[in-house]
């Protein structure tokens, strides 16, 4: 049954784990996602859908209990915030390699190092250029809301399995604590080991016979069939950017400049659109929805419009490499940015545009 | 008699499990890795649950373990996989789980893995070969080797001072009431394989009865690491590793 809640966006990616029939959830608490866990921990799925909530004994191993579900053809999730996810990437690299399905949630907060346990975007190097070793891409979406933060998960999981592939869905602490009204899916039941070996069988180790029997590993000792591994990989990747990109495009017709912000940071830039408008300046938003694949040709046919492009980040400058080469030199491309967990304000977006566009 | 006729059906009184593959094992001669993947497939066969098991191949010299063990396998990141095989059996409880780990996978990198799977009891079955090196890496000092025990990284021999102490992990998590049987043995004579045999049986047992993790420890040779003839390092184990990691049943 569809239903309509009031909850936090840590919450609601809990909520919809439950009904999306995800099989198991392995977490280490970190702020500012620990109401993942806690959510999971009070609703005690594993009475009602069966699925499995542990809490692991550090990142490393709740990652790497997630390989070993996810090996098994199980719907694997987990969470974490980015101190946490930098204790992943090792399982998050081998996944990519054995080419295993899950959704990694990463509600990001400031760093680097400890950091501070407020929002930031700082992680968009680690999450869309790899993060762990090794030539491999995650499918990468952005929620701006704590609707999407709950409908990412069924869109994550469909990803995950559909290309075989490790999926993040790079949130932060803004949208990850704060409340919203969210529209829930009805409940979907988990696989059965049959329908799993039926629609995963030639791959997943659920226990086979020896002359059908499946092994999950990212070694390949031979260079040659390493390099053919990494093809296929690549083959992959090349896929995913031709049929997976997705953005939003707000105010674009007319605009005579554009912000280009995702997640948070995007919500702030649509009160800078009208601020904007209150002044007289026509300014346009494209929202990356999935920061890998990048929304590049939309971004690039949208440079030949406009005079002049603010990347708008809650990094010192990060997504705004992609946005300088999927512009190309087409026009001007500024950074403006707040990090450490400070916010920008829709005023200081505008002043920032008039700043280093506009005037600069 | 000919070989032919040997083999034949009714003659024929032991032969290869068939949960051993054709591939040449990777492993030096004379190396134990060999008679303990065997004697571990031997069980499952006996026991008639192949099929039903996944198994976890480690980093180090059995990293290829897949190669050999002719069953379902997922080969994990150094020291992980007891995280892994928590991952499979949480979501398969009815399936057999174990993991296959070295001294350096289990004892170091892998420690918090091992005693936080230990503690919770998962109902899993670890098989740890202990041979007081990092044998595929070329022959350095790991967690267990000896005091004054020499390796590329301990070139005048292990000092105690420095490294500390060869830690005993079987005994350590044997204290965890998550373990319901922790034991060591040892493949390097025939009377030893059996009761090497016995107790992974037994530990698989332990896993169908859903009693907790049981721990069967191999103290094993790796000559190539500690540069002697197989012969020979068979009687230094004996004589030097034994003394250490004494065999027999620590708990269960």
């Amino acid at each position: 049954m569809e239903e309509f809640k009031l909850m936090k966006g840590n919450e609601a990616i809990a909520e919809a784990a439950i009904r999306e029939g995800v099989d198991g959830y392995f977490g280490y608490p970190i702020t500012p996602q620990s109401e993942v866990i806690e959510y999971l921990m009070l609703e005690e799925p594993y009475k009602t859908t069966g699925m499995v909530v542990l809490q692991a004994e550090s990142e490393i191993g709740a990652i790497n209990m997630v390989y070993g579900a996810a090996g098994a053809g199980k719907k694997a999730m987990t969470s974490s915030s980015s101190p946490g996810i930098s204790l992943k990437q090792e399982g998050i690299s081998y996944m990519a390699g054995s080419e295993l399905p899950c959704v990694i949630v990463n509600v990001v907060r400031g760093g680097p190092g400890l950091g501070t346990i407020q929002p930031s975007q700082a992680d968009y190097f680690q999450t869309v250029k790899g993060g762990g070793h090794g030539d491999y891409r995650l499918i990468v979406l952005a929620p701006a809301s704590v609707q999407e933060m709950a409908d990412f998960v069924e869109d994550g999981f469909d990803l995950a399995f559909k290309y075989r592939t490790p999926m993040m869905i790079l949130s932060d602490g803004l949208i990850g604590q704060m409340m919203e009204k969210v529209k829930l899916k009805p409940q979907k039941t988990r696989l059965t080991e049959a329908e799993i070996r039926a629609k995963y069988g030639d791959w997943a180790t659920i226990g086979h016979k020896p002359s059908e029997r499946n092994i999950i590993t990212s070694l390949e000792l031979k260079s040659e069939r390493q390099e053919k591994h990494n093809h296929k990989l690549q083959a992959k990747y090349r896929e995913i950017e031709k049929n997976e990109i997705r953005y939003e495009k707000i105010n674009c017709e007319n605009a005579d400049y554009l912000l280009v912000a995702y997640g948070s940071s995007a919500r702030i830039c649509q009160k800078t659109i009208q601020l904007g408008k209150e002044k007289g300046i026509n300014i346009g938003l494209i929202r990356p929805i999935t920061l890998w694949p990048f929304p590049s040709k939309v971004i690039n046919d949208a440079a030949d419009k406009v005079k002049g492009i603010l990347s708008v980040e809650l990094s010192a400058g990060q997504m705004v490499e992609d946005v300088r080469l999927a512009v190309n030199g087409k026009v001007k491309v500024e950074h403006y940015g707040r990090f450490g967990g400070m916010i920008h304000s829709p005023d200081e977006v505008l002043e920032a545009l008039e700043q280093k566009i506009i005037g600069g | 008699m000919t070989p032919e006729e040997i083999i034949k059906k009714g003659t024929l009184v032991f032969e290869k499990t068939k949960l051993m593959t054709d591939a040449n094992l990777s492993y030096c001669p004379g190396c134990g890795h060999g008679v303990a993947h065997r004697i571990t497939m031997e069980v499952l066969e006996e026991m008639g649950i192949g099929d039903q098991t996944i198994g976890i191949a480690p980093v180090g010299c059995s990293v290829l373990a897949y190669d050999f063990m002719n069953i379902d396998m997922q080969q994990a990141a150094h020291g992980r996989a007891p995280a892994v095989a928590t991952g499979i059996k949480r979501l398969f409880p009815e399936k057999y789980v174990f993991t296959y780990q070295g001294d350096g996978d289990l004892a170091a990198i892998g420690t918090n893995e091992t005693i936080h799977a230990c503690n919770r009891g998962e109902n899993i079955v670890i098989i740890f070969i202990n041979n007081g090196i990092y044998g595929m890496t070329g022959g350095q000092m790991a967690p267990t080797t000896l005091a004054g025990m020499k390796s590329s990284t301990s070139p005048y021999g292990r000092d105690l001072g420095m490294t500390g102490h060869p830690i005993k992990i079987t005994e350590l998590v044997a204290n965890l009431p998550g373990v319901c049987f922790a034991t060591r043995q040892a493949v390097h004579k025939p009377g030893l394989v059996r009761k090497a045999k016995k107790a992974i049986k037994k530990a698989f047992e332990n896993q169908r009865d859903k009693k907790g993790l049981s721990i069967v420890e191999i103290v094993s040779n790796c000559n190539s690491g500690w540069k002697m003839t197989p012969v020979k390092s068979n009687e230094w184990l004996e004589e030097n590793m034994l003394p250490v990691f004494p065999l027999g049943d620590i708990k269960g």
